[in-house]
């Protein structure tokens, strides 16, 4: 097994035992960068000198003892370009944003930094994390590393495809309605959405602040639970972060035995492609030999989860966006007056997906519309956590397929919004009840992947992680695609 | 249709709150500073940068509210308030919309029938936004403008009244006792010139025979006038017009109006139809403030005595109403005098003299009574040396003159010019006998019934003992002597 195949415990444990240096983990990624993401175009910059700089110095200045007390030791990671980084441009996948340099570092930033993480790169998104492909940034598309033809997912593609493809044993997404599961489960990767609040939003660029988390994508359990463990933190720059204790550095994995795992109804109707369902079905078999109970329940108000998601999201992002004027950084395109300078800087600076959902937005604030859509929307939205909330004092955790579907290839729901706003019909949920969901590659249909989600109460994170280290552990090895380079 | 109408003034005032920090960030709140130097991503509106409410703030603003009579809620919530301008960084303004911070409370106002108390609708919380500075003469022909965001969260309070003011004359009473109260509180500089303290006025005539809503009468507002004067002037103006335009049969239209200060008049910005929708919203990226009991009322103690309970203290320590209300609104001299009167326990005498004498010499002098050139104990000695009979009334002016621009005590300088008051009976007597003596034709005049003449004997005598005789002494002395002549 080479370096290639260390996830990102392995990579620090080689680390702090000083069998590799931390250039060396570097310089590793770097050239897998190199050969590999021209095709996949998972990053949009990478900072080879300034990640090398900072394995020299780590190589150089940091004892073995100070290493070990780095849990994240040469690690590169790569960060979704919504996070802000003092070192690297951050575009959010805008050209509102292009060239914009932050003066500050996300929470996320500096904890992962901190922990001896060293940033590499910052990772393609859909413009802003409006979108489930990656097709919908301003500097081109990503490609998904196991078939380039098609999506790797989104927003977070950047992020999955890296990680896919071992540009990078690990990198952050962000999740508002499927943003890192979606990408996860295309690209045949693990990654975990938070309960709302666990992950400091500080320095994230806000889509839909009362949905948005931060979470890891990854090549094992093992490496989510670590690095939530460093980035789980409350911080006093979010006034929505969490103070409640610290998820455990290395769940164990949990007894199947007797785990009460509810499959809803919802989840398991009509429309699911019936390979992701056969793969699916065989794991549960798997999950019911090991003892667990697979409980039936009902999620009722599952059915209006993307109606409500589709007013709450684009509401918060009209606000959100409003900021991006061309008075202070950014793009600005002249115009005859202020009006026009704002109107003619967010014509050119904003595609059309967020276009779209900012006049969507608009629209549900509007007097007179406030309450028939937002107001409502916020109703239902606590119904759905109502769903969740009873659920739960049945079962353990809750199981489904993180998609209903196999990666479609690229341009393919381009005509069809609507059709694309689908494709986070089992996710969103976990946004808008504000709890944990894990994607976890189970295996292969036609050499694409498909993802099982796991989803727990609220702060359960650590028997999410255990329970899907449990079923890492009876599962074969995941597989990754291009072992010898992209294969077109 | 009647042409008869009532006045309807309602007061919007906004004040800054004297926080160390912003209201969302750490950020120094500073004025006067170079533009952009109080800055930092959070109220530069950078992407990703999230609010941290200011918990000072919070306990200024209740103070505040509770210093009004207000219910102050134990739940209230922030809302984003939605519009594009450059002073504006995140394009929406943090404020409180439908869940205020406090409600119902009033200010008490003197008018020309009593005391009335005029109601307070809300207070809320909100950040301020920045300044343009236009380069050029007139917004109209600028060439370009430059933003300070030094401004942009410095925390504020919006009061609003009730439409219950009736004259111009009642919203300036209601204004200068609202800034009375909150500047017992300290909460704010309250200066108006400086935008530290800021005032909309609604007004409306409302037809006799009127019976729909208030809410439905057309409604003007004067924006950001910048004294209680010009409130008045606007307000004055705002009445004339509108009673014109409703005497020709014209419509008054729901609109935003600017002041004048050379012209004294009003003019329209632009009408409530082409008005924002502002689109207000929950702030997601705030949690409900939520104020417990205990908190409540650990504001509560920490609320200074306010206006209306130093009047009732003045009125029971014997102050007249005038004198009280000149001690009331000048919160350093009341504590001036609080302090004399422990020394000099003469309410009437100490109060006279700090609010005639005394305060002619420091307002003559440019001085304030933060930082007294004589203090307190200086004065009360003065004060104890005319209950001592050493000085007169009138040399302890003379005394008081000289303390303001040496720097004496009251007894070096009495000694040093040796103003020592002569109440010594007999030697006056002798003093007058002589005058007596010397004036034969005027001790004349006086028996012969002309009353001036015994000032002109007076006066000699006072000559004589350069000043210092007890006047009332002289007097009673000189009557005593003239009437052996009779």
């Amino acid at each position: 097994m080479g370096m290639i195949d260390w996830d990102a415990v392995q990579t620090a444990d080689h680390v702090q035992r000083g069998e590799v240096s931390a250039v060396e983990c570097v310089e590793e990624a770097l050239s897998r960068i190199e050969s590999t993401n021209p095709t996949v175009h998972a990053f949009l910059h990478v900072d080879a000198e300034g990640a090398l700089a900072k394995a020299r110095f780590m190589d150089h200045n940091v004892t073995r003892e100070a290493k070990a007390n780095l849990p994240l030791a040469g690690v590169p990671v790569a960060i979704k370009d919504n996070m802000v980084t003092i070192d690297m441009p951050t575009t959010a996948g805008s050209k509102i944003l292009e060239g914009f340099r932050s003066p500050y570092n996300a929470t996320v930033v500096e904890l992962l930094e901190r922990a001896g993480a060293i940033v590499v790169g910052k990772t393609n998104m859909d413009e802003f994390a409006m979108g489930s492909s990656t097709e919908h940034s301003a500097f081109g598309v990503t490609r998904n590393p196991w078939d380039p033809t098609r999506v790797p997912g989104g927003s977070s593609g950047g992020s999955a495809a890296a990680v896919a493809s071992r540009m990078v044993p690990l990198a952050l997404g962000s999740d508002t309605g499927g943003s890192i599961r979606l990408p996860a489960s295309y690209c045949g990767v693990f990654g975990i959405k938070p309960t709302y609040g666990r992950v400091s939003r500080y320095g994230l660029i806000a889509y839909a602040s009362s949905l948005d988390q931060i979470g890891p994508l990854a090549r094992s359990v093992r490496d989510l639970a670590r690095t939530l463990h460093l980035i789980a933190r409350h911080d006093a720059k979010d006034a929505t972060s969490l103070d409640v204790g610290i998820i455990s550095e290395a769940p164990m994995p949990t007894a199947l035995q007797s785990l009460r795992i509810g499959l809803p109804e919802e989840y398991f109707g009509e429309g699911i492609d019936i390979r992701v369902r056969t793969l699916i079905e065989k794991t549960l078999d798997r999950l019911r030999e090991f003892g667990a109970d697979l409980i039936p329940i009902s999620l009722p108000h599952t059915r209006y989860a993307i109606a409500t998601y589709y007013l709450i999201a684009p509401a918060e992002a009209s606000s959100n966006l409003s900021r991006y004027d061309g008075v202070r950084y950014g793009l600005r395109v002249a115009g005859d007056d202020l009006i026009h300078m704002y109107q003619n800087t967010r014509q050119e600076g904003f595609g059309s997906e967020v276009k779209r959902r900012i006049l969507l937005g608009t629209h549900a604030l509007s007097a007179g519309y406030y309450d028939a859509y937002y107001l409502k929307a916020q109703k239902v939205r606590t119904l759905i956590r109502q769903d969740f909330d009873k659920a739960f004092d049945k079962v353990d955790l809750i199981v489904t397929p993180t998609v209903a579907d196999l990666p479609f290839r690229l341009g393919e729901r381009d005509l069809d919004p609507l059709q694309m706003y689908l494709t986070d019909i089992f996710t969103v949920t976990t946004n808008l009840a504000g709890i944990p969901g894990l994607s976890q590659p189970i295996g292969l249909v036609d050499r694409l992947p498909v993802g099982l989600q796991w989803m727990g109460p609220p702060l359960a994170e650590d028997r999410v992680l255990s329970a899907a280290s449990a079923l890492e552990a009876i599962l074969p090895t995941p597989e990754w695609p291009l072992s010898g380079g992209i294969q077109e | 249709m009647t042409n008869q109408y009532e006045v309807v003034i309602g007061l919007e005032v906004h004040v800054e709150l004297k926080t160390q920090t912003k209201l969302f960030c750490g950020c120094a709140n500073a004025f006067g500073q170079d533009p952009n130097s109080q800055t930092c991503p959070v109220c530069l509106g950078m992407p990703g940068v999230l609010p941290v409410l200011n918990g000072e703030a919070v306990a200024l603003a209740t103070r505040a509210a509770l210093a009004l009579h207000c219910t102050v809620n134990s739940h209230s919530k922030f809302d984003r308030k939605q519009y594009f301008y450059p002073d504006l960084p995140k394009a929406y303004q943090i404020s409180q919309y439908d869940q205020p911070l406090a409600e119902n409370g009033h200010v008490t106002i003197q008018t020309s029938i009593g005391k009335r108390d005029i109601g307070i609708e809300r207070i809320h919380m909100e950040e301020d936004a920045g300044k343009l500075n236009h380069l050029g003469q007139r917004l109209g022909d600028a060439e370009g403008s430059l933003v300070d965001l030094n401004r942009a969260g410095v925390p504020l309070i919006e009061i609003v009244s009730r439409p219950e003011m009736h004259s111009p004359e009642e919203a300036r009473q209601y204004l200068v006792e609202l800034r009375t109260i909150l500047s017992y509180l300290e909460i704010s500089d309250l200066r108006m010139e400086e935008g530290s303290m800021r005032c909309d006025a609604n007004v409306s005539l409302r037809p006799l025979d009127y019976t729909g809503s208030l809410a439905d009468l057309p409604r003007v507002e004067i924006k950001n006038v910048n004294s209680f004067r010009n409130v008045q002037r606007g307000i004055e103006f705002e009445i004339g017009r509108q009673r014109q335009l409703l005497q020709t049969g014209q419509r008054i239209v729901k609109e935003t109006r600017g002041f004048d200060d050379a012209s004294g008049s009003t003019y329209s910005q632009r009408s409530k139809e082409e008005a924002n929708d502002y689109r207000y919203f929950p702030e997601p990226d705030l949690p409900p403030l939520v104020l417990s009991e205990t908190w409540l009322q650990d504001q509560r103690e920490a609320l200074p005595q306010l206006p209306d309970e130093l009047r009732q203290y003045l009125a029971q320590r014997g102050v007249a109403e005038r004198d009280a209300e000149v001690l009331v609104q000048d919160l350093n001299l009341y504590h001036y005098w609080a302090q004399v009167v422990e020394l000099v326990p003469d309410v009437r005498l100490v109060t006279n003299w700090l609010l005639s004498d005394y305060s002619r010499l420091v307002n003559a002098k440019g001085l304030s009574f933060a930082a007294p050139k004589v203090n307190a104990g200086g004065l009360a000695s003065l004060l104890s040396l005319i209950i001592s009979g050493t000085l007169s009334g009138k040399m302890a002016k003379e005394v008081l003159e000289t303390m303001f621009e040496t720097g004496e005590t009251a007894e070096a300088v009495v000694k040093r010019l040796g103003l020592i008051q002569i109440t010594d009976h007999n030697a006056i007597k002798e003093i007058v006998s002589a005058v007596v003596t010397a004036n034969p034709a005027v001790v004349q005049d006086f028996l012969s019934g002309k009353e001036k003449a015994l000032a002109f004997l007076v006066g000699q005598v006072m000559k004589q003992t350069k000043g210092q005789a007890k006047p009332d002494l002289v007097n009673a002395l000189l009557r005593e002597v003239l009437a052996t002549y009779a």
